[in-house]
């Protein structure tokens, strides 16, 4: 089985963002970036399934601007196979929506086949956890979202799923798409030898209209906000005190 | 316009708070009528009704619903779909899942999360953990969005709209339920509950958490956990609060061992009160509390339950 693993490049999850001062969003020039840590977790489980030998193949996609290619050699020296990057944007500020993105990964998945795609449930830049579900619809496969195990079981797969109360296991046919959340698995880090192999790796350029691909926002950005600030409030010095504030002066308890 | 409110609807039963909250965002687009789905769903069809707001209830009952799952719901929907402008949901775990996956069968870029509603094609979101709020308008003729609750106050009672049954739609057949392990408690749904007491990492283990539920069990409220917390393994992960977990918004809330990263304080800062309680006066969460102690959790908390 051939596993399809759509990776993003993001702010750098421990950077403080910065809203641009005219209103269009948030600064991304020269500030760190690297793979979605959600598709970290795609990667590695697409890794874990091939040393099990449940998987032959594992292919990851980035949409994005040519920068994007360092994301995907990252995935190369995890160990993914090989990469396909389409560079949908030079502008680093563009973000492809994700109905853009679902449409360039169908065209690649009627391609390559895979009998799987691993995919992060979310972007931490865009916040949308929209992807892995408009791909589904698109191509008609079943959906296994916010998956927190996964067991492949002949032709279908058994998913876990985090759900607001508590947990729940579905059933999937495959092909299908497995969308996955924080406790699937660790990611592990590239090491050195993996680093310089990667670079060797085939990594093919695509462009949308290579697919034929119209990748037009729906979105158009009014403006960009601070969230409101809150203030900080006073430090109380001891446990009678804070219940007492809580009690006469903000009436909560 | 029309605005068609997919209502939560949980083993049968009406998620009052969630999907009044999504009626009070939406209801000034155009009428509302909302869509209660579910093996058995007239009983919370019947519950819909009675939401200032709702003009119209949709009862899709049937047993390919009873687990709500995407591909079944997603297609329902669509069925649905014509004559309605707006196809909205609470932002639930069930609507996240299924909202997209309708937007894309419609050709339409589904806008998740709105915590603001300018006109009927320009709405508010959080990005970046909620470290910006973007205005984003769309060209879509039909608009698919998912509501965060937190920021809405509950519509009201007193409606008397019609129920209605409608005819399932053909069931696609990829996906079937397996099994559901909820953690049964007599707490408060964190989403909706007025009061909550929420442990990080300084909590220390599984075990030390029972002080934090101890606590919360004092205070009727529900229990929260910062991902630190979910990632070390004291506390299952529907606990957790902050951009990957759920957003909330209660009269109270005490972080408690929680240094308060970007990512949690994105899950919490429109809480009316914040209380944190912290032995590292440096920590983040002060910044953003109403009101702070700087105290050794292991002393402060069990004089806390003692004092209440």
């Amino acid at each position: 089985m051939k596993v399809l693993v759509p990776v993003k490049r993001v702010i750098d999850y421990n950077v403080k963002v910065r809203v641009k001062a005219d209103g269009t969003g948030v600064d991304l020039a020269n500030v760190k970036m690297s793979m979605n840590p959600f598709d970290e977790i795609a990667v590695e489980e697409a890794i874990r399934l091939k040393e099990k030998g449940q998987a032959e193949e594992i292919v990851a996609v980035s949409i994005g601007v040519k920068q994007a290619q360092e994301t995907l050699r990252t995935a190369l020296a995890m160990g993914a196979d090989r990469a396909i990057l389409i560079v949908a944007s030079d502008d680093i500020h563009q973000d492809i929506e994700p109905l853009a993105v679902a449409k360039l990964l169908k065209a690649v998945i009627d391609e390559e086949q895979p009998g799987l795609v691993l995919a992060g449930k979310q972007a931490i830049d865009n916040d949308m956890n929209a992807t892995g579900q408009m791909l589904a619809a698109l191509l008609g496969w079943a959906q296994g979202t916010f998956a927190s195990k996964l067991d492949i079981e002949g032709d279908h797969a058994v998913v876990t799923r985090e759900v607001d109360g508590g947990l729940q296991t579905i059933k999937v046919k495959m092909p299908a798409i497995v969308t996955v959340d924080l406790r699937l698995n660790e990611p592990r880090y590239a090491s050195l030898p993996n680093i310089m192999k990667a670079k060797k790796k085939q990594l093919d350029e695509k462009t949308p209209a290579d697919y034929g691909v119209d990748i037009t926002p729906r979105l158009s950005v009014v403006k960009t906000v601070e969230p409101r600030e809150r203030q900080a409030g006073i430090k109380v010095g001891s446990v009678d005190e804070l219940i007492a504030k809580l009690k006469d002066e903000a009436g909560v308890l | 316009m029309a605005v068609l409110l997919l209502a939560e609807v949980t083993n049968g039963e009406l998620q009052r708070d969630a999907t009044a909250k999504a009626v009070t965002a939406v209801k000034g687009l155009g009428e509302v009528t909302a869509l209660c789905v579910g093996a058995h769903a007239k009983a919370a069809a019947e519950a819909a009704a009675t939401i200032e707001g709702v003009a119209k209830v949709l009862c899709a009952e049937d047993p390919r619903y009873s687990h709500r799952l995407a591909e079944p719901t997603a297609a329902l929907i669509v069925s649905l779909a014509d004559g309605y402008e707006h196809i909205a949901a609470p932002a639930t775990t069930d609507a996240k899942n299924v909202m997209p996956r309708v937007a894309a069968l419609l050709d339409a870029m589904v806008i998740t999360d709105v915590v603001g509603v300018i006109d009927a094609a320009t709405f508010e979101r959080p990005i970046y953990a909620g470290n910006a709020i973007q205005t984003v308008r769309t060209a879509d003729a039909k608009k698919v969005m998912t509501i965060r609750t937190s920021t809405f106050e509950a519509a009201g009672d007193g409606a008397a709209a019609s129920v209605e049954a409608v005819a399932a739609a053909a069931d696609p057949g990829l996906s079937s339920w397996v099994a559901d392990s909820a953690a049964a408690s007599d707490r408060p749904e964190l989403t909706s509950a007025g009061v909550i007491v929420s442990g990080g990492r300084g909590v220390g283990s599984e075990d030390n958490f029972r002080m934090i539920e101890s606590l919360a069990d004092k205070l009727g409220a529900a229990v929260g956990a910062s991902r630190a917390a979910v990632d070390s393994g004291y506390a299952p992960n529907d606990w957790q609060v902050g951009q990957t977990g759920k957003v909330v918004a209660p009269e109270l809330y005490i972080a408690v061992g929680i240094s308060g990263a970007i990512q949690h304080l994105a899950g919490m800062k429109d809480s009316k009160v914040i209380v944190a309680i912290n032995k590292d006066e440096e920590a983040p969460i002060f910044q953003v509390a109403d009101y702070g102690l700087v105290a050794d959790l292991f002393d402060a908390v069990p004089e806390l339950i003692k004092k209440l």
